[in-house]
């Protein structure tokens, strides 16, 4: 079986959100980039289908060469090997019809991305990729099998989840369950090591265009002091969430 | 043409994010000189939907689509939407219509921009608001494409009531083959859902131990509200992972939110800051709850929570 897992590279969760030149960029100084947090979930995933079923595992991002370091993690964390396609990311579906055609011609039975990133939140990249491959889609995956070419999956429902059968070509949306926190492998000396030898491809582009553009950003307004209610007073408490945040 | 929205349903009924979808489209279709139209599937009365701005509604009625599945739900709100000559196309933040909207979008060659949180500032170039950086951010995006996709976020935009009426026809797509078929659902039909809940009760390891959520159940019982945990809380095992919210977990974006033990790390504020009202009461002052908060408490959960039962039950009775 041949995997194809979606890295994208994002700002750590504890990272300042500012943004330069006239709050059009996002501004990445000092800022440290990490594997998306879904998308970690989804190559520890790999990683077991790797070891219990002998899968051969790559990982892909859309970026520029900055995003490599993200790539040789997952190479240390122990993907086979990584491919960069060698061009800013500009939205979700230029992203997603990128790396469409890397799992044409590369002729991969699972691709396992993220349900969405941390940074754009777009959660649109896997549903696409499985869209323009003709692959079957499964997202908010909390579980997956796969045996020979038919696997089964869960997903994450509003008040619940479904187990569902399919089979591969597949995408799925990953997300926490798929491993679990316990599960996620923090790189070794060793990994490291070997993560220098392991292939790193740069593909160039086909320049697909996007569909969206990114015009400007905004940070919320600032939020007013929290207004403190004593313990003995919960009577208070009631009558604010009522007369004044009118929630109850 | 028309603005089309798809109004989600569940065992035949409009979610509330379906009301809220239709009056977003509402208020696209104002903005562009043209009608609503909804597209529904498997949904027993559609008049409703006037209320919220629809002029006109395409049934869908096929035992095929009973279980959800994004493929011929996608495909068949993508036939309407080429029925209907539609250049915009509304859906929810359901689940469901977060799976099936990056698959529609490419079935109608359409750009798409999700968390959509107000209504387009400018239709030439269409120019849409949306959260990013895990709500820490707004980004101002234009689609350019001919046709659009927007999904809406849930508790932003709103429900905006018309006394409109909604003509009323069926409609028959063609069912492609689904690809992933249901085998179970396992969802807990008594409870109120972190997805639809106004308020949502949340706890932390402040709680000490599985055994003591009795009393974040009542709580929540009484106030009508789902129940939902911290990260550390279902990693323990002390609560199922579905309740997990914050960054990892589910999104909450509810009208009241309250944090009980819960300290605030900062995954966990990106997860629920999209509530409006958040309230938090935790033993220690120095929590950077209290710093994300509306309303808070310093004190003791095990004292504070049952007197808050007790009250709430009291102002309950008192406005019932």
């Amino acid at each position: 079986m041949k995997i194809l897992v979606c890295i994208s590279h994002v700002p750590d969760t504890t990272s300042k959100i500012n943004f330069t030149e006239n709050d059009t960029k996002f501004d990445t100084n000092g800022v440290q980039f990490v594997i998306n947090p879904n998308d970690e979930f989804g190559l520890t995933r790999a990683m077991w289908f790797k070891e219990k079923q002998a899968a051969n595992v790559t990982v892909i991002n859309v970026g520029g060469p900055e995003t490599e370091p993200t790539l040789r993690k997952a190479l240390a964390i122990g993907a086979d090997a990584a491919i960069r396609v060698n061009t800013e990311a500009k939205d979700g579906f230029q992203v997603a019809k990128e790396i469409a055609n890397v799992v044409k011609d590369g002729g991969y039975d699972l691709v396992i991305a993220g349900r969405e990133s941390i940074d754009y939140n777009g959660g649109m990249v896997p549903g696409m990729i499985a869209a323009l491959t003709n692959a079957n889609f499964v997202t908010n995956c909390i579980s997956l099998d796969v045996d020979g070419t038919s696997a089964t999956a869960m997903r994450e429902i509003d008040g619940g989840k479904e187990t569902v059968s399919t089979s591969l070509p597949l995408v799925i949306g990953g997300q926490k369950g798929l491993v679990e926190e316990s599960d996620l492998r923090i790189p070794n000396m060793r990994g490291i090591m070997m993560a220098r030898q392991k292939p790193l491809s740069v593909v160039e582009p086909t320049n697909a265009a996007a569909e969206t553009s990114s015009v400007k950003f905004e940070k919320p307004a600032p939020k007013g002091a929290v207004t403190l209610v004593d313990a003995d007073n919960i009577d208070e408490l009631i009558n604010l969430l009522h007369n004044e945040a009118k929630v109850i | 043409m028309s603005v089309l929205v798809y109004t989600e349903s569940e065992q035949g009924k409009f979610k509330k994010t379906a009301f809220e979808a239709a009056s977003y489209a509402k208020a696209v279709a104002d903005q562009m000189g043209t009608t609503v139209t909804a597209v529904t599937i498997n949904a027993n009365d559609t008049s409703e939907l006037g209320n919220y701005g629809v002029d006109k509604v395409l049934n869908i009625n096929n035992g095929d689509l009973n279980t959800f599945n994004a493929n011929s739900y996608a495909s068949s709100i993508e036939q309407a939407a080429k029925q209907e000559g539609s250049d915009v196309v509304i859906v929810s933040s359901s689940a469901d219509s977060k799976y099936l909207a990056p698959i529609l979008a490419i079935g109608l060659d359409a750009g798409f921009a999700s968390n959509v949180v107000e209504a387009p500032s400018s239709t030439a170039p269409f120019t849409i608001k949306r959260t990013a950086f895990t709500n820490k951010a707004f980004n101002m995006t234009t689609i350019d494409t001919a046709v659009k996709v927007i999904g809406v976020s849930k508790n932003a935009f709103g429900l905006v009531e018309s006394n409109g009426s909604a003509t009323s026809e069926d409609f028959s797509p063609a069912i492609p083959a689904a690809g992933v078929a249901v085998e179970s659902i396992d969802r807990a039909t008594d409870k109120v859902t972190i997805a639809d809940a106004e308020i949502v009760v949340s706890a932390g390891r402040g709680l000490k131990g599985p055994e003591n959520w009795g009393m974040i159940e009542e709580l929540a019982d009484v106030l009508g509200a789902a129940t939902a945990c911290s990260k550390p809380v279902s990693d323990l095992g002390w609560r199922p992972h579905g309740e997990h919210v914050g960054q990892t977990g589910k999104p909450v974006a509810s009208n009241l939110y309250i944090a009980i033990g819960i300290s605030g790390a900062i995954q966990h504020l990106a997860g629920i800051n999209a509530s409006k009202v958040k309230v938090v009461i935790n033993t220690d002052p120095e929590a950077p709850f209290f710093k994300a908060a509306d309303y808070g408490i310093v004190g003791d959960a095990f004292e504070v929570v049952p007197t808050l039962i007790e009250k709430l039950k009291a102002f309950k009775a008192q406005n019932a």
